[in-house]
């Protein structure tokens, strides 16, 4: 009918004009800085910092200008970045793991409690969020630092073992211990939101059908809350490898991270193009990961009996 | 000896009593069903004897052992819920396993039976398909194969056709007769439905506010029941008031109030002065068209006031003397005939001397 029509025309206009906002924002502000990294990291730094002109001018012709794949090959050449990388994929691991094994029991105890307590308990996990990033991590520091009660309830339960008192800030632990604080949230919440939505009933029939406490965990839980775990994953374990304020603060001068490396690019040796290799190659190894674990994750990939020999 | 014995269970969520001291046993073998309108407490009487909650007083004793405090994972006994809880994580056939990989069983072993159990419910082909990818009617009977599959000694089934359409539902009551029978699992069976009930059951348990109002076999509790409750839960049932007149050796007079004298037989022990109501099934009061009251010598005269015709049957509402209404089920065994009577005819009304039964009003 023609005013069905209509309508379908509508509805479909009305599409249009609520998606294109957040396309444009994506294509202004991501796609486009991210092209234009890509650009800068194949071209020359400039003298004092910014790029040298893509063009020779008229007054300056011995500059180096135009496209080149030079940062790329020195990239290669030194094994230090590479280590550099191994070492933040490590961090970025380590931190992913430790908050997985914290959020998870926290995140199914909070999604099995009374409905009227869950808001508040959830509202208790991103109240940290109401202070200032910088703030909490010095906050840290003066947990952390040599004069603190801290400091000296561990050191004194290692005098009692016969160890030797141990400094814990500007330490790779110090680091570990700041990036868990910081990420343990974007944990917790995708692992709820998750868990809180698993049917009940599904326990109760696993336990009907003979299976104890712990294998109802691993057979119905776990399983099922894989999206979870995964989306708790990569919330932390990408920001994790960009992450440069933490091992800034916290960290020794041995902890350096891509993301201390990159800014220090930008800022300190003000080689633009090196800094923007730096930025792709972490953007392609994010990516690999990324497509790797999908790949693994996909349904296919599971294990199942089949009876029909297919 | 009785399979399941269930003795003075009591359970009560505050003030309000859901189970309130049931005892009952069901044999071996047995289709037993227990049926009640919502909100009666079978449903926590099925959780009682899976497991899931404890009774406040009371056992429960499976083959002879008390497995009141036993956990639901040690229990012989396995369910088949109502939204069938297939885990959507697992294909059909993983979730048929299941049972099978909890109690340890040998991987060539699980392999072999899945298979049969497949078959057993018709499908073979279905075994890599997740529950998502399957029709309400598949569902079912892989939750079926599921319960079934480890040889439970008990099955509890919670309404488990009560989320299919019409047709589907009376296919699947054949499959779940033949599943019973062939595998001789004792079936524990809770419903709302008279219908499915009285279909599929070996003995029925009518129960109302937490407690059994009767026991007995699907013709029994439709032809005899014990108290209104039951005749009017189970199918249609018109009742009188009356009062009992006279006692004799097999039978009762009745003073039906505003209408005389009518006899039934007698089967549980009354006193004379009794109040309470005649009952006689709809399909069992014939109507008869008459035009002098000479004609109507036995029976009550009466008018017809309304009908329903339902396509097989068509339900008369008759009027009688002293303002009550009668229901009257007449089969349409003629092709063409939409109705018989038309309203205001005039009729007598009759049935059977066996048909009509007296039910006491309940203390």
């Amino acid at each position: 009918m023609k005013h069905d029509q209509q309508i379908n025309k509508n509805n479909r206009l009305n599409r249009y004009l609520i998606s294109w906002p957040p396309l444009l924002f994506l294509l202004v502000f991501f796609a486009l800085p991210s092209l234009i990294m890509l650009l800068t990291s194949f071209r020359f730094p400039g003298e004092f910092g910014g790029l040298a002109p893509i063009a020779p001018t008229a007054e300056e012709t011995n500059h180096e200008y135009g496209l080149t794949l030079e940062t790329y090959q020195f990239f290669f050449s030194d094994i230090i970045y590479a280590e550099i990388f191994l070492k933040s994929l490590t961090v970025a691991a380590i931190t992913t793991l430790i908050c997985l094994v914290m959020a998870y029991p926290l995140a199914l105890f909070i999604a099995r409690s009374q409905k009227r307590f869950r808001n508040l308990m959830i509202m208790l996990v991103i109240l940290p969020f109401a202070s200032n990033f910088l703030i909490r991590i010095y906050a840290w520091m003066i947990i952390l630092g040599p004069e603190s009660a801290f400091s000296y309830l561990i050191n004194t339960i290692l005098a009692l073992f016969g160890i030797a008192p141990v400094t814990l800030l500007f330490s790779s632990f110090a680091v570990l211990v700041g990036m868990v604080y910081v990420h343990l949230p974007f944990m917790i919440l995708p692992l709820y939101t998750n868990l809180e939505k698993h049917d009940p009933v599904l326990l109760d029939a696993a336990q009907d059908l003979g299976a104890n406490s712990w294998q109802r965990f691993w057979r119905i839980t776990l399983p099922q809350s894989l999206p979870g775990i995964f989306a708790g994953s990569a919330l932390v374990f990408i920001p994790v490898l960009g992450m440069f304020a933490v091992p800034d603060i916290l960290g020794g001068t041995g902890d350096i991270l891509i993301g201390n490396l990159i800014k220090d690019q930008f800022l300190g040796s003000r080689d633009w193009p090196f800094g923007a290799t730096l930025s792709i190659m972490l953007t392609l190894v994010v990516l690999a990961i990324v497509g790797l674990v999908t790949w693994l994750a996909r349904p296919a990939n599971r294990q199942t009996i089949t009876n029909d020999g297919t | 000896m009785a399979l399941l014995e269930i003795c003075n269970l009591t359970k009560s969520f505050g003030d309000f009593a859901a189970i309130d001291k049931v005892s009952f046993s069901v044999e071996a073998g047995e289709f037993f069903t227990l049926l009640g309108p919502s909100g009666c407490g079978k449903t926590t009487l099925l959780r009682l004897i899976a497991g899931f909650d404890a009774p406040d007083t009371g056992q429960i004793i499976l083959d002879g052992m008390d497995i009141t405090q036993l956990p639901p994972e040690k229990r012989p006994i396995h369910t088949v819920f109502q939204s069938y809880a297939l885990f959507p994580h697992m294909t059909v056939a993983d979730n048929i396993s299941f049972p099978l990989k909890m109690s340890g069983e040998l991987p060539a072993e699980i392999k072999a039976r899945v298979k049969q159990a497949l078959n057993d419910v018709q499908l073979t082909k279905f075994g890599h398909r997740f529950p998502q990818e399957l029709s309400g009617g598949q569902k079912q009977r892989v939750a079926f194969a599921r319960g079934l599959i480890n040889r439970p000694q008990l099955l509890l089934l919670d309404e488990p056709l009560g989320a299919l359409d019409e047709k589907l539902r009376v296919d699947m009551q054949r499959e779940l007769i033949k599943l019973q029978k062939d595998s001789g699992i004792t079936f524990v069976f809770i419903t709302h439905s008279q219908n499915e009930a009285l279909a599929l059951s070996h003995r029925i348990a009518v129960m109302n506010h937490g407690t059994i109002k009767q026991i007995d076999t699907p013709s029994q509790i439709y032809n005899f029941p014990d108290n209104y409750f039951v005749a009017n839960f189970i199918g249609k049932i018109n009742s009188l008031n009356a009062q009992v007149l006279a006692i004799t050796d097999q039978q009762l007079e009745l003073e039906v109030t505003g209408l005389g004298v009518v006899k039934v037989l007698s089967k549980e022990a009354v006193n004379v002065g009794a109040q309470g109501v005649i009952a006689i099934r709809p399909e069992q009061v014939t109507i008869k068209y008459y035009s002098t009251p000479e004609e109507a010598v036995d029976g009550f005269l009466g008018k017809v006031k309304d009908f329903l015709y339902v396509g097989d049957v068509t339900t008369y509402l008759v009027q009688l003397p002293n303002g009550a209404c009668i229901e009257a089920l007449t089969p349409n065994a003629t092709p063409g005939r939409t109705q018989f009577f038309n309203i205001g005819d005039p009729v007598v009304v009759n049935w059977e001397y066996a048909s009509g039964k007296f039910l006491k009003n309940e203390a």
